[in-house]
């Protein structure tokens, strides 16, 4: 029976061995495939990737992970490497892909013209595809929007036991605190971040959804979430006694973060990459971008979806969104420093 | 090496165990190597400079998340062993209502990932909850709701998926021992409980060891419940080093702090063990069980059965209940191939897995040496290591191994080494974090083996590895089964090496789950989860058959 048992793993080990070839022949005929490692999620993705091969008939070939262990990943293959295109959410990990060199700058006057600068590396590694808001949401019930004034409010004696936020472990928070130390400085935003600790209603939420609910439920009153969030609650329910308030430009604007990609240092298929890149920032791929998940298009021509714009207009703040980038451990540090969990 | 003369000790003896121990030593360095292989990784990141990170940690994340960790993992230790050995002593050793049912479907938590169990009991008891909500609308909130915390609600959900690794472990113990000792104890005058307090429990002892060493093992490494609960913990301090302060060698180095910790653990408890035998009392047959009286028999089900209600049937439901609501927009055709790949995967890696583990505690045990033991210990220290971490430290070396290679033979195809080597890499990563699941059932079934079956059968004329098919194989059969189901399951529910070391269409259902939750997508990522459980319960419910027969 041992015996038996022993083929049969060694013959399964075998058809493992001989399914990579079978991968070889089958894409030698079309067009030469477009690698991507992506930590947007699958189902984010692969519409676009769909409707791309349809479009232009390119295969492409994905793979998924989380955002830092595709970049160590993509160092440790260095020029052995299959992917020609890193795809991450969260301009601190971008930043974070360029500082360790796993991406080459890429020039093209397509994504001059649809991706502003301010949504792009400043050395042309990686350029935004969606742009994601992070703002303030309150409890319509008890609130106008007359009564909110920013994210540095929030940390005033008035809010006190009155507001819920997510753990300082998700990086868009790390990122917003990140913009603040960059707009503000080390010891204002520390300031405000302990304002925050102070007024907190409850612990730390784990996710932004769990954090809108808790206001419909009267936890808490205000809370600052992704708007994609509050759009797939909005979704399910038109009545949720919860709204968006966008901070004004007076008070720095309202925090952005951004999904994007940029072509791979060691690209097999750089140009595949790019053609890919740009047809992104284009019409289609941009609704379908925002569209499925309720963001906003990097690229400003495009409109988003019809309940995305029934929010309203914001402005956004005007710095780079690398800076999150740049800022992110000390972000980290300072909110360990101020207690906030 | 196996020699059917009759020969004289004195002759031959010394040149076969001259080969045979450099045999072994071979085989004990060449599974140490690739198994440790994160662990080498780790210790040569101790030489980096990670600059003020550690003052950080230090000052503000560590002193919390040590204490957080020493309660997890003394609760987590604690309640497994209660609950695992009674469940355990129960099945074994009595007869009572539902008992055959029990006897397997106790094993079912473990089928149901911790980070899902975690999310259900947390949507289901939070403030904007069913629970929380009836409470405040229908009962007009007599008194605000009790809240456990973060704290008890990770050694609660952890202690309840991991205690089946006791239970299973720990209840071949007990059927091996059969009921020999235990009439043995009677008949000293000792009552069941007695007898199970002076003889079976210390008889028990290296299974119950291997069993909560396992569940100690795994919530330390465990990442998915203690985020959902927002507890601190040593895992979370080094994902916070990595994601959070982009430094990966501080993360490597505080992995390092978090084995160099088990292994001191491991080891006093063998030191303490001292050179006490654990060798079975040579009979595996089980004469009947004892004939609980009506109170007990109702108390053992009610027992049995509330343990089962609230580790597996309460969140099982919920998550039916999610993925009956998103069914029809989640399901697709490639839900077959994630089952497929998540079957094989699992298969493949229980089988290389287990037959690893066997050669290595034989090889260990026929070898005698402490630096053997040493090199085991090491190889199987990776379970503790945080999974992203682990999969990050093997690949690293795969990775350059594969560009020498490229170098050497001048080779630009420029495949990654994910796809050159077929399943080969993810396989040998699941290896380097799962050894110690199949080692530790394996290695203490072994250790009851006595040595004078060995060596009447070395008198007989079997030896070297022919010993092992012939003689301890039979013997051991049980435990192995026991250590390919846990692999196996573990393996249904891994993520992190999966995403990192899997080619191209290779997502299983854990990586179904992964897209689904990163996007906030818990409900929609019930159905795979209810796959994963329904997979997993195929070979829980088979093989279990199979060692009530044996």
């Amino acid at each position: 029976m041992n015996t038996k048992l022993i083929v049969v793993a060694c013959l399964l080990f075998l058809c493992a061995a001989c399914g990579k070839n079978e991968d070889d022949s089958e894409s030698a005929n079309v067009a030469t495939p477009v690698v991507v490692y992506s930590a947007r999620a699958e189902q984010l993705i692969k519409p676009i990737f769909d409707a791309y091969t349809a479009a232009t008939g390119v295969p492409i070939r994905y793979v998924t992970d989380s955002e830092q262990p595709l970049i160590q990943k993509l160092k440790a293959e260095g020029a052995t490497t299959s992917a020609d295109l890193l795809l991450t959410v969260d301009a601190g990990n971008l930043w974070y892909a360029a500082d360790q060199d796993v991406l080459r700058p890429t020039y093209s006057e397509i994504l001059d013209a649809n991706i502003p600068l301010h949504l792009r590396d400043p050395d042309n590694a990686w350029f935004a595809m969606s742009v994601r808001a992070r703002t303030i949401v309150y409890d319509t019930r008890l609130l106008k929007a007359d009564d909110l004034l920013g994210y540095a409010d929030l940390a005033d004696e008035k809010w006190r036991g009155k507001l819920c936020l997510r753990t300082s472990a998700k990086v868009y928070n790390q990122s917003l605190v990140a913009m603040l130390i960059s707009e503000l400085g080390e010891r204002e935003t520390e300031i405000i971040v302990r304002g925050w600790v102070a007024n907190l209603a409850t612990e730390v939420f784990s996710n932004d959804t769990k954090l809108i609910q808790a206001i419909e439920a009267g936890q808490c009153q205000v809370g600052i979430v992704n708007t994609y969030y509050f759009g797939r609650l909005q979704k399910e329910n038109a009545d949720i006694p919860v709204a968006i308030y966008w901070p004004s430009a007076k008070t720095g604007g309202v925090h952005v973060n951004v999904s994007g990609a940029g072509v791979t240092r060691h690209a097999k298929n750089p140009d595949g990459a790019k053609a890919l890149l740009e047809w992104m920032s284009q019409e289609a791929a941009q609704k379908l971008l925002g569209g499925d998940n309720m963001e906003y298009p990097a690229n400003p021509a495009i409109t988003p979806h019809p309940m995305v714009e029934g929010w309203g207009t914001f402005e956004a703040s005007a710095m780079n969104v690398a800076q999150a980038g740049f800022y992110q451990a000390d972000a980290v540090k300072l909110m360990d420093r101020a207690g906030y969990r | 090496m196996v020699s059917t003369a009759i020969r004289r000790p004195s002759s031959r003896r010394s040149s076969t165990t001259r080969i045979s121990s450099f045999f072994y030593r071979s085989i004990i360095a060449l599974i140490a190597i690739v198994a440790g292989a994160p662990i080498i990784v780790a210790t040569l990141a101790l030489f980096v400079d990670t600059g003020d990170i550690w003052q950080h940690l230090l000052v503000h994340v560590l002193p919390e998340a040590l204490k957080n960790t020493a309660w997890l993992v003394a609760m987590v230790a604690i309640l497994t062993a209660i609950l695992g050995v009674s469940l355990a002593w129960l099945v074994s050793v009595y007869e009572f209502g539902g008992r055959r049912f029990f006897n397997w479907a106790l094993l079912l938590p473990m089928a149901m990932p911790a980070y899902v169990m975690a999310f259900a009991y947390s949507s289901l008891f939070e403030f904007t909850g069913p629970v929380q909500t009836f409470w405040r609308d229908i009962l007009g909130n007599p008194f605000d709701f009790p809240d456990i915390g973060a704290r008890w609600a990770s050694i609660a959900t952890l202690s309840l998926v991991l205690y089946p690794y006791v239970f299973l472990i720990v209840r071949g113990a007990f059927a091996s021992q059969g009921l020999r000792s235990l009439e043995v104890a009677q008949s000293c005058g000792l009552s069941p409980i007695r007898g199970f307090v002076r003889v079976s429990l210390p008889m028990a002892r290296p299974f119950i060891i291997a069993g909560v060493a396992l569940a100690v093992m795994e919530s330390l490494a465990d990442f998915g419940t203690v985020k959902t609960f927002n507890y601190t913990t040593f895992t979370t301090a080094i994902y916070q080093a990595w994601y959070g302060l982009f430094s990966l060698n501080a993360a490597l180095q505080l992995s390092l702090v978090l084995i160099a910790i088990i292994f001191v653990a491991l080891v006093l408890e063998r030191y303490l063990r001292g050179e006490a035998m654990y060798t079975s009392s040579g009979t595996h047959a089980v004469r009947g069980r004892i004939r609980l009286s009506r109170r007990y028999a109702w108390f053992a089900s009610g027992f049995c059965g509330a343990v089962l209600l609230v580790a597996f049937l309460v969140p099982a439901a919920l998550i039916v209940q999610w993925s009956a609501a998103t069914f029809t927009g989640e399901f697709d055709q490639r839900y077959w191939q994630f089952a497929a790949n998540s079957l094989m995967l699992a298969t493949l890696a229980a089988t290389l897995i287990t037959v690893v583990a066997l050669i290595l505690a034989y090889a260990v045990r026929r070898d005698d040496g402490r630096f053997a033991a040493l090199q085991a210990r090491i190889a199987t220290l990776g379970y503790a290591i945080p999974g992203t971490v682990l999969a990050v430290g093997f690949f690293v070396p795969v990775a350059a191994l594969s560009r020498a290679m490229n170098d050497y033979f001048g080779w630009h195809g420029g495949e990654t080494i994910a796809l050159q080597g077929g399943l080969l890499v993810i396989l040998l990563a699941y290896l380097s974090r799962y050894l110690a699941v199949a080692h530790s059932p394996v290695e203490s079934a072994l250790s009851r083996i006595k040595p004078g079956i060995e060596e009447a059968s070395r008198g007989l004329g079997v030896s070297g590895l022919g010993m092992l098919r012939k003689v301890h194989m039979p013997i051991l059969s049980p435990a192995l089964i026991t250590a390919a189901l846990l692999v196996f399951v573990d393996i249904m529910k891994e993520l992190p090496i999966t995403l990192m070391t899997r080619p191209f269409g290779w997502d299983t259902l854990a990586v179904r789950i992964f897209q689904l939750t990163t996007e906030g997508e818990w409900q929609r990522a019930a159905l795979p989860a209810v796959a994963i459980v329904l997979v997993g319960l195929l070979p829980i419910y088979l093989l279990n058959r199979q060692n009530e027969n044996a």
